[in-house]
């Protein structure tokens, strides 16, 4: 238990040091996260009209969250290089596939009655798609949102190994230097992280209408 | 044209050329696997087992499982290593943490889902509660056992990656030199062997789920796979 004590007196005694790390986390997160999202969520809704597209996109989503994340962040160095930008775009890569398949996935579970229905009402594939089965996919859209979150907390930890920036930085550079109380001081905070969010997110998932569970598939990082 | 042509040699080449350092790594990596799973999947059973007799249990059980699971690996490394120390036995324990949700969750979730027409019929006939839970509970939650082993499997195929870097080997090992020497081919090869072995892992287990099912007289979506298997077994 001393170990874990040592942690948590460096984490108080280094506090702008961890801050620092804990900040180049976050930009790791919400640039990463956002970009997905800018990219994911468009590109879900064209993949949904077109059958042959759909089914492509599914299966390349399901198979890319068969690759380690590690190995995601090494496939981002041969294209860039080291660096934050390398380290987002392999964080990127990764957070756009949870949110593809349970967007496609959401819309498509959408009950084919009311579509007909809206369809009977003279409305454009345009406005059932805005109104009627955005509205209604929205919690499973939602939970591949969350999912994706949670996931990148865990992945930015290894941007580090890119050079990335991040509490990465903290826990690796300690366990080099056999210093525990700097990886335990590093560890704690994305732990926290991880698990806030995802309390947080899943509380906001029931709220929409969601069951709140974690998707064990994808969820560890 | 030519020089995609060219890369994509380049990375037969490299596989073939390392084929001896490939092999030890994926049978490293599934030692691995194997001996996590060994380790979490009769805890996690044993636990799934334990809270079908309390709702409030279940519920902190599973919500710890799953508060477990969010916590990043090289955080939990990190957190272990003191206690354990570099290298396998510190991956070993976080992977039995991690397996913990999809097989506590999915055990209680088939032992709460069996018929209870079926267990009236096995006290009917005389069962004990251990007969019971051997003889109809257990069979019948076993295909939704295995799809919880099966998930954690895949999971835990990513995450033993990262514990090449605590010195626990396997194909992390791999992607750690890609990385730190920039081989594009290495990082390539590792990564579809990784995919791979993932790919290989689901698609082994769904179809012995599915034969467990078959087993147990239930309707199983019948594919040119499934029906090969029936007809070699039959």
């Amino acid at each position: 238990m001393s170990d874990f004590v040592e942690g948590l007196i460096y984490l108080v005694e280094n506090s702008d040091e961890v801050l620092y790390h804990f900040r180049g986390h976050l930009e790791l997160v919400v640039v990463a996260e956002l970009a997905a999202l800018a990219f994911a969520i468009p590109a879900s809704i064209l993949a949904v009209r077109h059958d042959r597209i759909k089914k492509v996109v599914l299966g390349l989503g399901n198979v890319g969250q068969t690759i380690p994340t590690l190995a995601i962040l090494a496939l981002a160095l041969p294209l860039l290089g080291l660096g934050f930008w390398p380290s987002i775009l392999g964080l990127w890569a990764y957070a756009i596939l949870p949110i593809i398949v349970n967007t496609v996935k959401g819309i498509e579970n959408v009950d084919e009655e009311m579509v007909e229905a809206a369809r009977g009402m003279g409305m454009t594939d345009w406005e059932i798609l805005r109104s009627i089965q955005l509205p209604l996919a929205l919690p499973v859209i939602f939970a591949g949102v969350r999912t994706s979150i949670v996931l990148v907390i865990g992945t930015a930890y290894l941007a580090m190994f890119i050079g990335g920036p991040g509490l990465g930085v903290m826990v690796v550079g300690g366990i080099q230097a056999y210093d525990w109380a700097q990886v335990i001081a590093g560890a704690i905070p994305g732990a926290l992280l991880a698990i806030g969010a995802d309390l947080s997110l899943s509380r906001i998932e029931r709220y929409l209408g969601g069951d709140g569970g974690i998707d064990d598939t994808t969820v560890a990082a | 044209m030519l020089s995609s042509v060219h890369n994509w040699l380049a990375y037969v080449d490299f596989a073939v050329e390392h084929s001896d350092r490939l092999l030890v790594a994926t049978l490293e990596h599934i030692e691995i696997i194997a001996f996590a799973i060994a380790i979490a999947v009769p805890i996690g059973v044993g636990l799934g087992f334990l809270i079908t007799f309390d709702d409030r249990l279940a519920t902190a059980v599973i919500w710890l499982a799953g508060v477990m699971m969010t916590v990043p690996s090289i955080a939990l490394f990190g957190l272990l290593i003191p206690y354990f120390g570099i290298g396998a036995p510190s991956v070993i324990v976080a992977l039995v943490l991690y397996t913990q949700l999809p097989v506590i969750r999915n055990t209680y979730v088939g032992l709460n889902d069996v018929d209870p027409a079926a267990l009236e019929a096995g006290e009917a006939m005389g069962m004990t509660r251990l007969q019971l839970l051997r003889r109809v509970q257990l069979p019948i939650a076993l295909p939704v056992i295995m799809a919880g082993v099966r998930n954690a499997v895949v999971i835990l195929i990513g995450i033993a990656t990262i514990g090449a870097f605590i010195g626990a080997g396997g194909l992390g090992d791999l992607l750690f030199d890609g990385i730190s020497y920039v081989r594009t081919e290495m990082i390539v090869v590792t990564t579809v062997i990784l995919s791979l072995l993932a790919l290989a892992v689901d698609y082994a287990f769904s179809i012995s789920e599915q034969l467990f099912r078959l087993n147990n007289g239930e309707q199983v979506e019948s594919s040119a796979t499934m029906r090969l298997l029936q007809r070699v077994i039959s």
